[in-house]
């Protein structure tokens, strides 16, 4: 291995420093030059961005180059994504200082743990062996188990933070267990040469299978879909919302990297027997999702089953195994960590200080107290509910596009039909926005920079629908190879 | 030949019976010393295997630090086992059915004479005299495995970093030692001489 391969891993290098160097300059600052810390942290993804755009390892021909022995590749597909983590990254701390300003958590170690999970969201996004992938999602685990608690003088927080660390170590274990027989069936950790080692061994050997088992319960998990889903709403509830904001969007891009490098790269000519796992799963998310989605009356849960829902949507579009519906799941979740980020931002914008704004009640009368945010605040919602032209219908026509080429027309329906349920939901926030008179007639006063993200975020989120050619079009690509 | 396997017969029994010994006894503090002791036997397990680097790590780390440190816990905390053993029994023929079945598995996987017959794997051949183990595992690291490598640590890294997030708060009004004042002490700030009239005693 040479110094350009190494090389290849600059992003991750920059970001692994930075965080660092953050954590150290935070020593020497007195409390309120804290702002530093933002800033720092903002150039640490602006810089992070610019080195992963200079893909200049990529020449004619060539579609992925790894390095470090084969554990470590770089292609499109991770590039796009790692640039998406960045902008995501991004608006989550604009909308994060406002709220930690509020309820007195402005501290370093917010930034450096959650610099820390983008790390490790970028090395899964990256991860070609079975180890990285392992390290690369014990990192992003590690670092959101401690956020959740973050909040200390709330009793919710911890409790939440406990709940996932015990569930999530049971994930672990079970992936482990899986990669453990699918290194025995194998004898290899890559994922290049397991797929070698698969293709003589032929689709149906036992060993394999029982491992593809434990390995699809632990992308299950990462994901949050039914009947792996029942940490999300009570850690997404616990948690402070800044760290909501984290934990919904983020980790949501790597799961997805996780699957297609682990289950197409790696176990792809299993293909017939995850497929049908995916399956169940894809269908029961989409309808538990959708059907407790109705019932909650706080925004976080509620936002926390229609996650659930969102991923079941995810999963339709891996189902045909194609380059289409690969391009579909990484166009739906990209999009879902844009919409999910302005959600969340909205429910942080209405907290006032020192109380969370959770129950949907709060957004009652938003339009009175301010047209423009509750004009975004509907773009999400029609966005998430699947509407023409934002960007959501876009991502759910697509994935249904892909089921349908998978011949699961039924599926393809069920999909259909509570997806037009799950608009319910959403379109009861609009009409509390708009319809109902204000319980708290305070104004709403935000920060410039955290009015101009959500202003942004809401323009990505028309943008990306109206001009969704571009952006389908670089995720359908970035699986050219297949 | 003979003697290997009267040593390795010896070790595995020994390491069976306490770890037997570890699930059964009362006390967590006997448990503890029983898992020292098997241990110690897979330790030496691993010498006959001419694994003597993961070997001296196993004494090293798991005895020397982890299980100490697991004894000071348990000493600290002076935890009542008894609630803890509740419902042990009323568990116990789930718990049966979940082992047997992990059993029949494992067997089944061993068993399966296509791939893991022993006849398959041969004995390997003894290593060359001056062959370091150590050395061997050492450059595998820095060099094939230098990305997971570096990794493991920074997970180590954000794990040091979210303990000392979760449990490190500022306390206020409470009284802590500063050194460096207490080095700079000087007698004129603490002591005061004052001159005052000798007293007669009374009635004198």
């Amino acid at each position: 291995m040479n110094g350009a391969q190494m090389l290849l891993a600059a992003p991750e290098f920059w970001v692994l420093a930075m965080a660092c160097v953050i954590m150290l300059v935070d020593l020497f600052l007195s409390e309120e030059r804290r702002g530093i810390i933002h800033m720092l942290a903002m150039l640490t993804l602006v810089f992070a961005g610019i080195i992963t755009l200079r893909g200049d390892y990529l020449t004619a021909g060539v579609h992925s180059v790894t390095a470090f022995n084969g554990g470590f590749i770089r292609d499109s597909m991770g590039d796009v994504l790692k640039v998406f983590s960045f902008i995501t990254l991004g608006l989550i701390y604009t909308y994060a200082k406002f709220y930690l300003r509020n309820f007195n958590m402005f501290r370093a170690d917010f930034y450096t743990l959650s610099l820390f999970t983008l790390l490790g969201v970028m090395l899964l996004i990256s991860a070609n062996s079975l180890i990285m992938i392992y390290l690369g999602l014990e990192l992003i685990s590690l670092s959101v188990y401690a956020l959740v608690a973050f909040n200390r003088e709330s009793s919710r927080g911890p409790e939440a933070a406990m709940k996932y660390f015990v569930l999530g170590s049971m994930a672990s274990g079970m992936l482990l267990y899986g990669m453990s027989m699918i290194y025995g069936a194998t004898g290899s950790l890559g994922l290049v040469d397991i797929a070698a080692a698969i293709g003589v061994l032929g689709e149906h050997d036992i060993l394999l299978i029982f491992g593809l088992v434990f390995v699809v319960v632990g992308i299950a998990f990462k994901f949050g879909v039914v009947p792996f889903h029942m940490w999300i709403p009570d850690v997404y509830e616990g948690a402070p919302v800044a760290v909501t904001l984290l934990i919904s969007s983020l980790p949501k891009l790597a799961a997805f990297a996780m699957a297609f490098r682990f289950l197409q790269s790696g176990l792809g000519d299993l293909h017939m027997h995850w497929q049908g796992m995916l399956q169940v799963m894809a269908l029961l998310s989409i309808i538990v999702g959708n059907l407790a989605a109705i019932m909650q009356t706080n925004i976080k849960r509620m936002l926390a089953y229609s996650t659930i829902s969102h991923m079941g949507f995810v999963l339709l579009g891996l189902l045909p195994g194609t380059a289409f519906g690969f391009g579909a799941s990484m166009y739906y979740v990209i999009v879902y960590a844009l919409m999910s980020t302005a959600a969340f931002g909205m429910v942080i914008m209405l907290s006032a200080r020192g109380i969370e704004a959770e129950q949907l009640e709060d957004f009652k009368g938003l339009n009175q107290r301010n047209p423009f945010y509750a004009a975004i605040m509907a773009i999400v919602m029609f966005s998430m509910a699947g509407v023409p032209p934002m960007v959501g219908f876009f991502a759910k026509w697509m994935v249904i596009k892909a089921a349908m080429d998978a011949g699961l027309l039924w599926l393809a329906i069920t999909a259909v039909i509570f997806a037009v349920m799950g608009a319910f939901y959403y379109l009861r926030v609009i009409k509390y926005m708009y319809f109902d008179e204000p319980e708290n007639e305070a104004a709403i006063v935000a920060p410039v920079d955290f009015g101009a993200a959500l202003t942004l975020n809401g323009i990505m989120i028309i943008g990306l629908g109206i001009f969704s050619g571009s952006l389908i079009a670089i995720c359908i690509n970035s699986f050219a190879t297949l | 030949m003979i003697v290997q396997q009267i040593i390795f017969y010896a070790f595995a029994l020994v390491m069976v019976l306490a770890a037997t010994m570890v699930i059964t006894v009362r006390n967590p503090v006997y448990a503890a010393l029983y898992l020292v002791l098997t241990f110690f036997s897979a330790a030496a397990i691993w010498m006959l295997l001419e694994a003597e680097f993961l070997a001296i790590i196993l004494v090293v780390v798991y005895v020397g630090a982890v299980m100490v440190l697991f004894l000071f816990v348990v000493m600290m905390l002076d935890i009542n086992m008894v609630p803890l053993k509740e419902g042990f029994i009323r568990n116990l023929p789930v718990a049966l059915l979940v082992a047997a079945a992990m059993a029949v598995e494992l067997l089944m996987v061993i068993w399966s004479k296509s791939r893991f017959g022993v006849d398959l794997f041969p004995v390997p051949p003894p290593t060359p005299a001056g062959h370091s183990n150590t050395q061997a595992l050492g450059e595998l690291l820095y060099t094939n495995y230098l990305l997971p490598f570096e990794v493991a640590g920074v997970v180590l890294l954000v794990a040091i970093i979210a303990a000392i997030a979760l449990t490190l708060r500022k306390r206020t009004g409470i009284k802590i030692q500063d050194p460096a004042r207490q080095v700079r002490a000087r007698r004129d700030e603490s002591v005061r001489l004052v001159k005052m009239k000798s007293e007669k005693p009374q009635g004198g």
